[in-house]
């Protein structure tokens, strides 16, 4: 490098080689650079998309290998019972989640926006739940739920509640991990609106309060507006995740008990890689693909009616 | 001027405060906000806390009801019978190998592609960055098994340290993210042409301008990537429980679910095991912690 520069600054003349041109070129340089890159992307991204797709229109078996079987992978799909209990239970568990989260993080957060003594304790308690994986949280989840030595049960005992079965019992497991995975989240949501707060201009809060109004008009009518794009965010991003959910789930109860939790992608990885049936499960996969795909679609176009964007 | 001007908004502002009638009526010793936040981080550090104490029980204190919540002694050799009983250092080892590995190659790979896609102008560049951000925008669901087949078939007949059961198949997927290049070429657009255009004048190569003018710029976002992909990676679950089955192999996160799932009673050894595998996580966390959040954060700004 240093060569090169000293020698086209020392005034040569001439006209570089065309070898020197083509290893200076945007085209050259831009395939270079761009190829180790995307080859990982193209491999390991682009072609699984396409494969996937093939394969969902396949019967996957281990001696006769592929055969092609049209639609039928859809068709089994829309008939399947417990694919019809699995969307219910995600979008049971997508619909208390998200907003759960979001309401426990905007409350935090506002409570955190301020200067008081021991803030920085309470901040780092909020934030040390985003060090830890989903498998410690779950684990630490089943031991704190456990219904014959659950310390949760003993505070329930205290106050004159009976003792609950909670991941054992099927009307009760699905919200042991909704509050589980809130625990694991709220960490994340005060951090996105923690920095959407230190953004709020201090001057339109004491314009409101000058005017007249009190706290909780200003934080309504001034704060949550302006607060509205981290909302989105926010709302987008942990749905895409809650209907991902798969760690829990395979952790506490492997979707049980009596399917009572299981969600699409739990179903999803037990079709593929505990029953091989890799064609039902690409098709799956492509119909949790769609749902992710609408469900986003539908939240920009609400969110677009109701962000306000200050610029 | 402004020595008379200063001390007027000064005494404006103290003025103002008065007359608010909010900050008149608080007469507590204290911001009535800790009742809100004390109880809310007792829930947050609870878990912590109960996760501490049960892995310094004995089996009968830790199966008991109602719960022992002070054990009589303080049993540390929970920790040495869940090390001997699952090689949690390995664990360790295999996590931390993947994750700052990981790491490195995204901060390469992503800056070389997110360098030429914001800069240069080559023959097939627009269809290339339209395919990368479809792929950013399909779940990981869709690709799984696909990619399952392919590092499989990369184990059997390109390099075994790729395939399956070895943690290279947890690296090499993920050497690369499209998220990375994405959120690299967005920054490097919105520098200035200048610096690079003078240095080119000078005769430095394209990487040289890279790596001398670009990247000192760039510092802040490539730790945002960084903090990012180390979380990932370090939390990732689905993939290695697919392309990972011997103990040797495994991550902190698969190695602490295979163990709960073979000592599923033995709390107070389990719960030993899952401090031994928060603790590494917990100290980066809060020496790094401002980064961490910054990264969080900025992902939610971009977003928004």
């Amino acid at each position: 490098m240093a060569a090169s520069v000293a020698r086209v600054g020392g005034g040569r003349p001439g006209r570089p080689t065309a070898m020197r041109r083509l290893l200076d070129s945007e085209q050259f340089n831009g395939w270079a650079f761009v190829t180790p890159g995307v080859a990982v992307i193209l491999l390991f991204g682009a072609v699984p998309i396409v494969w996937s797709a093939v394969l969902s229109f396949q019967k996957s078996a281990l001696v006769t290998g592929n055969t092609s079987t049209g639609l039928a992978n859809y068709r089994q799909l829309v008939h399947d019972p417990v694919v019809g209990e699995a969307i219910q239970h995600t979008l049971i568990y997508t619909a208390l989640f998200v907003p759960g989260t979001m309401l426990a993080g905007l409350l935090l957060a506002v409570a955190m926006n301020r200067k008081i003594r021991g803030i920085t304790i309470y901040r780092t308690a909020a934030y040390a739940t985003m060090a830890i994986s989903t498998i410690s949280e779950a684990i630490v989840f089943i031991w704190l739920f456990d219904p014959s030595y659950g310390i949760v049960n003993y505070a329930f005992s205290k106050v004159g509640i009976a003792q609950q079965q909670f991941l054992n019992s099927p009307s009760e497991a699905l919200y042991v991990i909704v509050a589980m995975t809130i625990w694991g989240w709220t960490g994340f949501a005060v951090v996105i609106y923690l920095a959407a707060l230190q953004g709020v201009p201090q001057t339109l809060l004491e314009a409101a309060a000058i005017d007249g109004a009190g706290p909780w008009r200003v934080f309504r009518k001034v704060t949550l507006p302006l607060l509205s794009p981290a909302s989105l965010f926010l709302a987008v991003w942990l749905t895409i995740n809650a209907l991902q959910l798969f760690d829990e789930v395979y952790l506490s109860t492997q979707g049980g008990p009596l399917n009572a939790t299981t969600v699409l992608v739990y179903y999803l990885y037990d079709q593929a890689f505990e029953q091989f049936n890799f064609g039902y499960a690409s098709a799956i996969a492509y119909f949790l693909f769609l749902i992710i795909l609408v469900i986003t679609a539908i939240q920009f176009w609400v969110g677009r009616r109701i962000t306000f964007y200050r610029s | 001027m402004t020595a008379t001007s200063a001390p007027a908004r000064g005494g404006l502002r103290s003025a103002d405060q008065d007359l608010n009638p909010h900050r008149r009526r608080r007469r507590l010793p204290f911001s009535p906000w800790h009742f809100v936040l004390l109880p809310a981080t007792v829930v947050l550090l609870f878990p912590f806390l109960w996760l501490l104490v049960t892995s310094l029980e004995t089996q009968s204190e830790a199966l008991h009801f109602p719960p022992v919540l002070i054990p009589h002694t303080i049993r540390f050799a929970n920790y040495s019978d869940a090390l001997a009983a699952a090689p949690f250092v390995r664990f360790f080892v295999n996590s931390a190998v993947v994750a700052v590995t990981t790491v490195l190659c995204n901060l390469v790979l992503c800056t070389l592609a997110g360098y030429a896609f914001a800069r240069f102008r080559f023959l097939g560049r627009t269809a290339l960055f339209a395919v990368i951000m479809a792929t950013l925008m399909v779940p990981f669901q869709v690709t799984m098994i696909p990619q399952f087949i392919i590092t499989k078939w990369l184990g059997v007949h390109v390099l075994a340290g790729v395939g399956i059961n070895h943690i290279g198949a947890l690296i090499l997927p993920n050497a690369a993210t499209a998220f990375g290049i994405f959120f690299l070429r967005q920054f490097f657009r919105t520098l200035p042409l200048e610096y690079e255009e003078s240095a080119r004048v000078d005769g430095a190569s394209r990487l040289t301008v890279l790596v001398r003018i670009v990247l000192p710029l760039a510092t802040p976002c490539l730790a945002t990537l960084a903090a990012l992909t180390f979380l990932d990676s370090w939390n990732n679950f689905l993939w290695p429980l697919i392309a990972v089955t011997s103990t040797n192999q495994m991550t902190l996160p698969l190695g602490l679910a295979t163990f709960q799932g073979a000592h599923d009673t033995e709390w107070n050894l389990l719960m030993a095991g899952n401090v031994m595998s928060l603790i590494p996580m917990l100290i980066v966390f809060f020496i790094a912690q401002r980064y961490f959040v910054r990264s969080v954060a900025a992902t939610g700004l971009a977003g928004t």
